[in-house]
């Protein structure tokens, strides 16, 4: 049985060891990430699960991280949107996102990034309804969806490119 | 405050054996929206939600049942083999919130908060479904309907952690509707499951949301037994015998006004409703 305490635990995000030292174990793993980790990928926004802002991957599945408790996701492998690529290089969605101008005030699209990936690794071939319900738990409140949609479908289309 | 995480379920009891103040946190769908507003500031948390114990689903078809542990999914729900033997939970499952809510919340977290508005527990309802209930000092199995007390309210024990819930595999249609103000990310306003069972000759309707705690449509269900041929599997009158239906079903909720909605709408819509759900069951 393994028992964090407030003096210490430690995460592992984006293939690097991380310890978090002198918190408050109710914190959520999105505040944890931003205020402790400086990974600030992850938008903090309505913090109850309903805009997907804050979206990443733990043990590979797509969850909001405001709704993960940090203290207990110690051995659990976490993918924020700052491990999907390099420093200074885009994914094919990011690069998809910025072609179709898929993003306007930014705030959304993080999540909306680590949303898509997780939707094409699973489903290379979306149909826009598919495309529509992967991402309906991500919110964007500026470009009434249309390019985001046609942004999943940009990517997924160079994906199939021989 | 303590965040336990223990390995196994043998752990984890002896954990709440000791301390039955620990607060189980599952999926984290609703303990973390009141951690994050600051509603409740537990004083030490069990995380159940790596208890192998607690996973998966198994299909007896020797008892004919599922016994679904309670860490299953809402997304797990959603498969192709689960939708063959539970159909109208599979569609409960794909109702709730986004992808992301049903890749965390369990069945077992919908069985814990117990909200009148769960989107699983009129299809556990409309089923008769039986939840297992362990602690240090033993197991005990409860009735869905002797489970569920009131709003968030259960017969569990605060040193016991919900492990399982078991529904028969039924044959016959069965299936899940809602309303809600939009398609996705929505907390049912009012919701219903009906269930056929074409061996016991019942039709089971399952109200949510409009009552206490799930509320079985009891009157509705003997009146329209009797109007179904169970040898040719059709529905006398359809259209008039659903409205009826719909009308008995809408009759027997206990609704309330609330910031979601009220009274009157709560009603007429679970008829509708139950009507459709009829329809949807005897097609021809």
């Amino acid at each position: 049985m393994s028992e964090p305490t407030n003096l210490h635990y430690r995460l592992h995000v984006n293939g690097a060891e991380h310890d978090v030292a002198d918190a408050w174990l109710g914190e959520s793993l999105l505040y944890v990430l931003r205020e402790r980790l400086g990974l600030p990928g992850a938008k903090g926004a309505c913090e109850q699960g309903e805009c997907g802002s804050c979206s990443v991957l733990v043990d590979g599945v797509l969850l909001c991280s405001c709704l993960v408790l940090a203290a207990s996701a110690v051995d659990r492998q976490i993918a924020t949107v700052e491990g999907l690529a390099p420093d200074g290089s885009l994914t094919d969605v990011q690069r998809a996102f910025l072609d179709e101008g898929a993003v306007q005030c930014g705030f959304c699209t993080p999540g909306l990034i680590v949303a898509v990936h997780d939707l094409l690794d699973a489903n290379p071939h979306p149909s826009e309804l598919e495309v529509r319900e992967a991402l309906s738990g991500n919110i964007c409140r500026c470009t009434g969806y249309g390019r985001i949609l046609a942004a999943v479908q940009t990517a997924a289309e160079r994906r199939s490119e021989p | 405050m303590s965040v336990l995480v223990p390995a196994s379920l043998d752990d984890a009891l002896a954990q709440l054996a000791a301390d039955p103040s620990l607060h189980v946190l599952a999926g984290g769908t609703d303990l973390m929206v009141e951690v994050n507003m600051g509603h409740r500031r537990p004083p030490g948390i069990l995380a159940v939600d790596r208890l192998a114990e607690l996973r998966g689903w198994r299909h007896d078809e020797a008892a004919g049942t599922v016994r679904m542990g309670a860490g299953l999914t809402y997304a797990q729900m959603a498969g192709p083999a689960f939708a063959a033997l539970v159909p109208a939970l599979t569609e409960a499952a794909r109702t709730v919130g986004s992808p992301q809510i049903r890749n965390a919340g369990t069945i077992g977290g919908n069985l814990g908060t117990a909200s009148p508005a769960g989107d699983g527990l009129p299809v556990l309802s409309a089923l008769d479904a039986t939840v297992e209930l362990a602690s240090s000092a033993g197991r005990r199995t409860l009735s869905i309907h002797d489970y569920l007390l009131g709003v968030k309210r259960t017969a569990r024990r605060p040193d016991e952690l919900i492990t399982a819930v078991t529904v028969p595999v039924l044959r016959g249609w069965q299936g899940y509707a809602k309303v809600g103000v939009r398609n996705a990310m929505v907390i049912a306003t009012v919701s219903a499951s009906l269930a056929v069972d074409t061996v016991g000759r019942t039709v089971r309707l399952s109200m949510g949301a409009v009552a206490p705690t799930v509320l079985r449509a009891t009157e509705a269900e003997a009146w329209v037994a009797e109007r179904v041929d169970w040898t040719g599997g059709a529905l006398a009158n359809a259209a008039a015998t659903a409205a009826e239906f719909g009308r008995l079903a809408a009759a027997q909720a206990r609704p309330i006004d609330d910031h979601r909605s009220t009274a009157a709408y709560r009603r007429h819509a679970v008829g509708v409703l139950a009507a459709r759900l009829l329809r949807r069951a005897f097609p021809s």
